[in-house]
Parts: C-alpha cells; sequence; structure tokens
C-alpha cells in the first residue's frame, strides 16, 4: 500500500470519528429537552436553576462547549450517570461484556446455521431446500426480535422449563462467580464451577437464539447469492467436467472463492447484533449495554445515553473499518 | 433513448398504462400477490376500523378484564377489560400513519440530499455525502433511540427520529443514480438550453431516480414497522392509552404468563405486516429490475 491510500484511510477515520462526536453533541446539547432540568427538577427556582446552567457550562458558546466536550472525552470522562451515580464509562466498561457474550453467541449460531443453509440453498436452486431458506430468511427480516423473545421466554421458560429465564445467571449463582473477564461462560469455566457455568448457559441460550436468527436470515440470503453467483460461472463447470465430486465443486471451489465476501458479511452482521441487543436485553432483563441505554434513556439520564451511544457509534465505525481492511488483507485485487 | 410522444392524448395516460402493467407483473407472482393482499386489507382495516371494531378500543370495564380469547372477544381481553381486537383495529391506523408520513418525510429529504450532491459534485457532494456517513455510522435504531431520548417520548416525535435516520440509503441511491445520468446527452442539451439548474434537477433527474428511490422505500417501509414497533415497546414511541402495537405489547407484558394473548395478538399484527411489506418490496424489485430476472 503506497502512503496516498494510507492517508486517505487515516483521513477518513478521522473525519467518521469528528462526525460522531459533532452528532452525539448536537443530539445531547442542542435538542430541545433541557439538561438543567434533568437534574434539579421542574421545581427548583429561578437562582438554582441558573447556577446549575453556569455549572455546565451551557451560557458558553456552542464551539466553546464542543471544546469542552472533546477535552472531558480525551480524559475518557463521559459524565456521571444519575441512575448508578457512576462514571459513565466506568459503567459501560462493566455491562459491555454482558452484551458482547450474547453478540458472539448469536453471531456463532447465525453462522453455523445461516451459512450452511445458504449454501444448501444454492445447491439446490428451486428446490425444497431453497424454498426453507427463503421463508426462515423473510420470517427472521420480518420478526419484531422483542416479541419473539417474549415469545420464546412464554414457550422454553414459563410452558417448557428448558430455558434459564430472566437475568444471566440463575439467582442461586448470582454474585458467586468471581469477576474476571466479564464473560460468565468464561469466568465460571475459570473459576471450576461446572453448576455456575450450566446454569448461565442455560440462561445465554435462548436470547442468543432469539438475536441469532436476524443474522441467520442476513447470512443465509446473502451466502445463498455468492453462491449462485459462483456457481454460473465457468470454472464450476470446467471442475464437474474434470470427475469431481460435487462436495469438491461446491466447498472446495465456490464456497472457497466466497470467503472473503462472507467475512466482509459476518463483521457487518455483528454491527446488526448490537442493535438487536437493545431490544433482546430488554426482555430478557439481560445486565448488558443494551439495558443500561434504555433504563438510562427512560430516566432521560442524558450523559449515560450519550455516552453509550457514542461508545456505540465508535464500535460500529471500528467494525465497518476492520472489515474494510480484511477485505484488504484476504482479497490480493482490493490491495491494488 | 425512448421518446415519448403524447399521441394518444385524451385516452388513459401513458402512466395509467404502466402502473396496470407493473400491478399485473407484480401479481404474476404469487408471494408478491400476497403482499399486497395483506396490505390492501391493512388500509381497509384502517379505514373501516371504527365500524369494524366491536368495541372502543379505549373503554374499560375492569369487571372483564384479562379474559380469554372466546365468543364476543375474539382476542380476549387486557388488563383494563379492552377488546383487544378492537385495539388492533385501531392499530392499523397508527401503524399506517407512521409508515405513510415517514415515508413522505424520508423520500423527499433523501433525494434532495442524493440528488443535489450527485449533480453539482465536488466540494457539496463531499461534504452532503460526509453528513450521510455520520448519520450512517450509528446503527439506525440506536440513533433514533437518541433522538428521542432528546425531544421526550411520544408517537410525533417516534416518526420524526426514525425519519432523521432512514435517509441516509435514499440519499446515496439518488446520488449513484444522479452521477451515472449527469454526464447523459440529455442533461448536457437541457443546460446548452439554458435551463437552470433548479430545472435540470426537478425535471430531468428527479423522476429519473424516483422509480429505484420508490422501491428502496417500499422495501424500507418493513423497517419502519420494525422500529415504530420497537420504540413503542420500549416505551419511547406512541404512549397508552394509544393502541400501538409494540405499546400494546409492552403493556401486556406483565400478565403475558398468564394472558399470553395480549402479547401475542399484537406481535402476530406486527409480523404479518412486515413480512407484507418485504415481500412487496422484494417483487417491486424483481419487477422493476430486470438483470435480476433469472
Amino acid at each position: 500500500m503506497s502512503a496516498r491510500p494510507l492517508l486517505r484511510g487515516v483521513a477518513g477515520i478521522a473525519t467518521s470519528l469528528l462526525g460522531l462526536l459533532v452528532l452525539t453533541f448536537l443530539i445531547g446539547r442542542v435538542m430541545p429537552l433541557d439538561p438543567v432540568l434533568a437534574i434539579v427538577g421542574p421545581d427548583a427556582d429561578r437562582s438554582t436553576y441558573e447556577q446549575v446552567h453556569r455549572q455546565l457550562g451551557l451560557d458558553q458558546p456552542l464551539a466553546v462547549q464542543f471544546g469542552r466536550y472533546l477535552l472531558s472525552l480525551a480524559h475518557g470522562d463521559l459524565g456521571q450517570a444519575l441512575l448508578t451515580g457512576n462514571p459513565v464509562a466506568r459503567d459501560l466498561v462493566r455491562v459491555l461484556p454482558a452484551t458482547a457474550e450474547l453478540a458472539t453467541l448469536a453471531m456463532l449460531i447465525g453462522v453455523l446455521l445461516g451459512v450452511p443453509l445458504g449454501v444448501l440453498a444454492a445447491t439446490h436452486h428451486g428446490r425444497w431446500p431453497d424454498h426453507l431458506a427463503r421463508v426462515l430468511g423473510l420470517l427472521g427480516h420480518s420478526t419484531p426480535v422483542f416479541w419473539f423473545g417474549m415469545m420464546g421466554l412464554l414457550v422454553f421458560y414459563a410452558w417448557l422449563g428448558w430455558a434459564g429465564g430472566i437475568g444471566r445467571i440463575g439467582l442461586a449463582f448470582e454474585g458467586n462467580v468471581p469477576t474476571v473477564t466479564g464473560l460468565l461462560l468464561l469466568d465460571a469455566a475459570l473459576a471450576g464451577d461446572a453448576p455456575a457455568w450450566r446454569s448461565a448457559l442455560r440462561h445465554l441460550l435462548l436470547p442468543a437464539a432469539v438475536l441469532g436468527l436476524h443474522s441467520m436470515a442476513y447470512l443465509s440470503r446473502m451466502t445463498r447469492a455468492f453462491m449462485l453467483a459462483q456457481l454460473s460461472q465457468e470454472y464450476i463447470t470446467t471442475a464437474r467436467v474434470k470427475g469431481l465430486t460435487e462436495r469438491q465443486v461446491v466447498w472446495g471451489h465456490a464456497f472457497r472463492n466466497i470467503r472473503v465476501q462472507l467475512l466482509t458479511i459476518v463483521a457487518l452482521a455483528y454491527g446488526g447484533l448490537l442493535e438487536g441487543a437493545v431490544l433482546t436485553e430488554t426482555v430478557f432483563g439481560w445486565p448488558g449495554f443494551g439495558s443500561y441505554l434504555t433504563g438510562s434513556l427512560l430516566l432521560g439520564d442524558m450523559n449515560a445515553v450519550m455516552g453509550s451511544v457514542l461508545v456505540i457509534g465508535v464500535l460500529f465505525v471500528s467494525l465497518n473499518l476492520l472489515t474494510d481492511a480484511l477485505y484488504r488483507v484476504f482479497d490480493p485485487r482490493a490491495a491494488a | 433513448m425512448s421518446i415519448a410522444v403524447d399521441s394518444n392524448a385524451g385516452a388513459r395516460p401513458a402512466w395509467a398504462d404502466e402502473a396496470v402493467a407493473l400491478l399485473r407483473r407484480l401479481m404474476r407472482n404469487r408471494l408478491t400477490a400476497a403482499g399486497l393482499v395483506v396490505i390492501g386489507l391493512l388500509v381497509l382495516l384502517a379505514l373501516l376500523a371504527p365500524w369494524l371494531a366491536p368495541a372502543d378500543p379505549l373503554r374499560q370495564d375492569l369487571a372483564r378484564a384479562l379474559l380469554p380469547p372466546g365468543p364476543g372477544h375474539w382476542f380476549g381481553t387486557d388488563e383494563f377489560g379492552r377488546d383487544v381486537l378492537s385495539r388492533l383495529l385501531h392499530g392499523t391506523r397508527i401503524t399506517l400513519f407512521i409508515v405513510v408520513l415517514v415515508t413522505v418525510v424520508v423520500g423527499p429529504l433523501g433525494m434532495a440530499v442524493g440528488v443535489v450532491a450527485g449533480y453539482f459534485g465536488g466540494r457539496v457532494d463531499a461534504v452532503l455525502m460526509r453528513l450521510t456517513d455520520m448519520v450512517l455510522s450509528f446503527p439506525s435504531l440506536i440513533l433514533a433511540l437518541a433522538f428521542v431520548a432528546a425531544m421526550g417520548p411520544g408517537l410525533d416525535h417516534a416518526v420524526l427520529a426514525i425519519a432523521l435516520t432512514a435517509w441516509p440509503p435514499i440519499a446515496r441511491l439518488s446520488r449513484a443514480e444522479a452521477l451515472t445520468l449527469r454526464q447523459s446527452d440529455f442533461i448536457v442539451v437541457a443546460q446548452l438550453q439554458g435551463a437552470s439548474n433548479t430545472r435540470v434537477l426537478l425535471k430531468h433527474l428527479v423522476p429519473l431516480c424516483l422509480p429505484s428511490v420508490l422501491v428502496r422505500l417500499t422495501m424500507n417501509m418493513a423497517s419502519v414497522v420494525l422500529t415504530a414497533a420497537g420504540l413503542g415497546f420500549l416505551g419511547l414511541g406512541a404512549q397508552p392509552p394509544l393502541p400501538e402495537w409494540g405499546a400494546m405489547i409492552s403493556e401486556g407484558r406483565r400478565y403475558m404468563l398468564d394472558s399470553w394473548w395480549l402479547v401475542a395478538a399484537p406481535g402476530a399484527a406486527i409480523l404479518a405486516v412486515s413480512t407484507a411489506f418485504n415481500l412487496l418490496g422484494d417483487g417491486l424489485n424483481d419487477a422493476l429490475d430486470p438483470r435480476q430476472n433469472t
């Protein structure tokens, strides 16, 4: 890579980040909701109101306020959360592992089911596996994820008793697993606590499956399209004429060529999971980023809301950039 | 390039013929036809809701609270004894209201940004696309949440928040169309004849971008329905006692274990409508894009 595209890439990252900051700043400061009222309450007298107004620096010009905002961000300071009384940054560090655990398992489910389904649909184009993939894809696209989660709870928790229900782990184990990584499955395994591990898994599987359905739908649809494009090409005919088995043709030739495309799609789907996590976590009482965000939203706690939104924006942008970079690394044509 | 000749003045206008032909092509695909039928039904139910609904959607009757589905209340009653079927029927109006309003805002907004950026290019393009990327760099639901948080919850604010997050893909699309069109001969001819930029934009570029934008808007409607329901579910969209489907699920949640119909019925309604919009969007995409006819 020569210096120029690299420079352009860095400039792109910088402007994306600046854009995120401007947007969160504007939403947080300029929108009609009064941040002073959120702190002093509607009954405060005029002098208290103005004192807080000055303390928040709201009497300064917008540019100065934005400068201060950047300065505090540079110190890793996202402000205080009203709900917990902690710095928002510390809260986020605490809740993000729970979301990461949920989203990662959901992604695994989505990839392990979606990709084979997409391949099967492509190799059986127009026959029942294709129709099945289409119906599942359509449902995954159209189902409200929060409703799906609640129906899952109703059936698998309330009626059948298979799933673990609300929260990350059974009440009996709550707080017993020492936090190392924040990923409960990993922490329980590290502590060698088999019952806690099983309880955590039982709690994790249903929300992850619910969340994974959407990525499964998306991945199977994309895999199918990629595979169909490959299977219609001449090198596939050549491979067949050569006498290769169907399995070698499909997995050894066609699938090999869509791996890079798939990788980028998976990274994008992971970003989409962050979104689904907000609703899923609310349904399952999952103490992750989504519950934190919606809890703060309902309290009108703007510091916590904007902090969370900013962090998610940064994660989202990084994922996109990572996808781009992966594409360049694995596809030599894109590097030129 | 085809030349439109108004030889059949007085007869049916050309666009009506085209619309009929398009409709016929759409109905040929059974799935698309199913989607169209469901959406037609939705519109019909919304229009006739006050006459079709067996009861007032807001009238409480605590003596008849949480009744399971059965004769008299086909979808049961909620915790205030309100008839769930009547609430669902009136909810169609809110769903349609949201979808139509968001689309009416997002279409022109996205198209204006995109066409202007693509036509003028250079700095204008750079600034507008930077803005577009800025909005795109957040997952849309999360950005919508942030907007609603700042504006306060409510149906109008939810609509506005969804619209504010949904225009970038439309802008991207119309920019791409405008980019390919602006070099074409007929645009250059129009410019040489002295047509103003406004005229070229409105009379030549916008009409040509319209078909693909409309397809994209239709495909987007399903996600509008889902996002609106999600906001309602989180308590940030339509507020009780409005019979918005997402809000109904949220209210029914507390009674879900014993009264499953409070959650199942509105959810199924959301699923049906968003599936229908997805089917219609896919069908339109296939019908208007001959490259995909395999």
